[in-house]
């Protein structure tokens, strides 16, 4: 049985969007169904590896309903086999559960994906920035965020000579 | 004082031309790498250029034992603190080399992480285009540096009182994505 298959059995139809691009096998969930689906993959399609997740700012994309895509793309270490799964989320305080508890390495993606994109993982041991330094404010690969910042790389102390 | 027959074996100088001839002969540099400059600045010092012709081989990474810091590749905000703090261990007196088009002005780097430029928080002596300069770029650089240290050097570092720094940071853009759908939406209503 293909994993389009076992998740067709397990949960309504209507509700997954697949699609393939040049071979990648994507699905489209609802966030309501994200856990569900993504441990029912886990213990059942044999997909034991979170390869990857990111996020997608779609602020002003043609044609987009949601602000953010959450992608996550799986490796079944047995069979060679990858799905790439992606979730929608929306403004205000975009979150979704975090899948610390299945795969490890969502660790670090996670406090990633928050950093850069601020959309929280609930239930994450340690969700601080990764990347940005502590006193950061903004989310930098939001749409919405200057590409030169809002000033903060020039808001530093000087130092002169006088106090060196 | 006249010496009028001194002998051959005597030489006459100052003092502080005299601390200057041994500062410039023996520049300890700090290699602040943080990107492919680095690279380059690795080479410089290898076997194939040869640093050590100038004096400046022994490359320290500790700050307190340098007196050249060689800043070389681009310097995102959250590294700009260490910087600092590492320029202020070094010991007086001591000189500070930027190299490379990312460290001088941010290079092709215009973005939100990227300090434009370390001469805005720390002072600069000496600048090195290029992308990354080459060695020999490099080399030409540490030797204007000698000069400058052995023309306008002094026994107690009076010079650097009188050294400038750059006007500070320029302001930024807060709102480039409104301009942008300005533009846009002004083209479209062109069409
Ligand atoms: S100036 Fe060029 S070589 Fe040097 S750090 Fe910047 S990008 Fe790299």
């Amino acid at each position: 049985m293909s994993t389009a298959e076992a998740l067709k059995a397990k949960f309504p139809e209507d509700e997954l969007v697949f699609s393939e691009f040049r071979d990648n096998h994507r699905v489209a969930v609802p966030a309501t169904k994200l856990m569900p689906i993504l441990s029912m993959l886990k213990s059942d399609c044999g997909f034991d590896m979170l390869a990857e997740l990111t996020a997608v700012d779609y602020l002003e994309y043609e044609g987009a309903t949601d602000r953010f895509g959450v992608v996550y793309v799986l490796l079944n270490n047995t069979s060679g086999e990858r799905l790439i799964l992606k979730t929608f989320v929306n403004d205000p305080s975009p979150s979704l559960p975090s899948v610390y508890s299945l795969w490890k390495s969502a660790d670090w993606l996670e406090r990633e994906v928050y950093d850069m994109f601020g959309i929280t993982f609930v239930g994450h041991p340690d969700l601080r920035r990764i990347l940005m330094p502590d006193e950061f404010t903004a989310f930098p690969l939001r749409k919405d965020y200057p590409l030169k910042g809002r000033g903060e790389r020039h808001n530093f102390p000087i130092v002169t000579r006088a106090d060196s | 004082m006249a010496m009028k027959d001194k002998p051959d074996n005597i030489f006459m100088t100052t003092l502080d031309a005299a601390a200057s001839w041994a500062r410039s002969n023996s520049l300890w540099p700090m290699p602040f790498a943080t990107a492919c400059c680095g690279i380059e600045l690795m080479a410089t010092a290898s076997s194939r250029f040869d640093l050590a012709r100038f004096g400046a081989e022994v490359m320290r990474f500790s700050p307190r034992q340098c007196d050249l810091m060689i800043v070389a590749g681009r310097v995102v905000m959250k590294m700009l603190p260490v910087l600092q703090r590492i320029w202020l261990q070094m010991p007086e007196p001591k000189w500070c080399i930027s190299m490379g088009a990312c460290a001088c002005t941010g290079g092709v780097f215009d973005t939100y992480a990227v300090v434009q430029g370390v001469d805005r928080f720390i002072p600069v002596d000496l600048y090195v285009p290029g992308c990354p300069p080459r060695p020999e770029q490099l080399m030409a650089g540490i030797i204007a540096l000698q000069d400058k240290i052995r023309h306008g050097g002094t026994l107690n570092g009076t010079e650097f009182a009188k050294r400038d720094r750059s006007n500070g940071p320029t302001p930024y853009d807060s709102d480039e994505l409104i301009r942008i759908r300005e533009a846009n939406e002004k083209l479209i209503s062109l069409n």
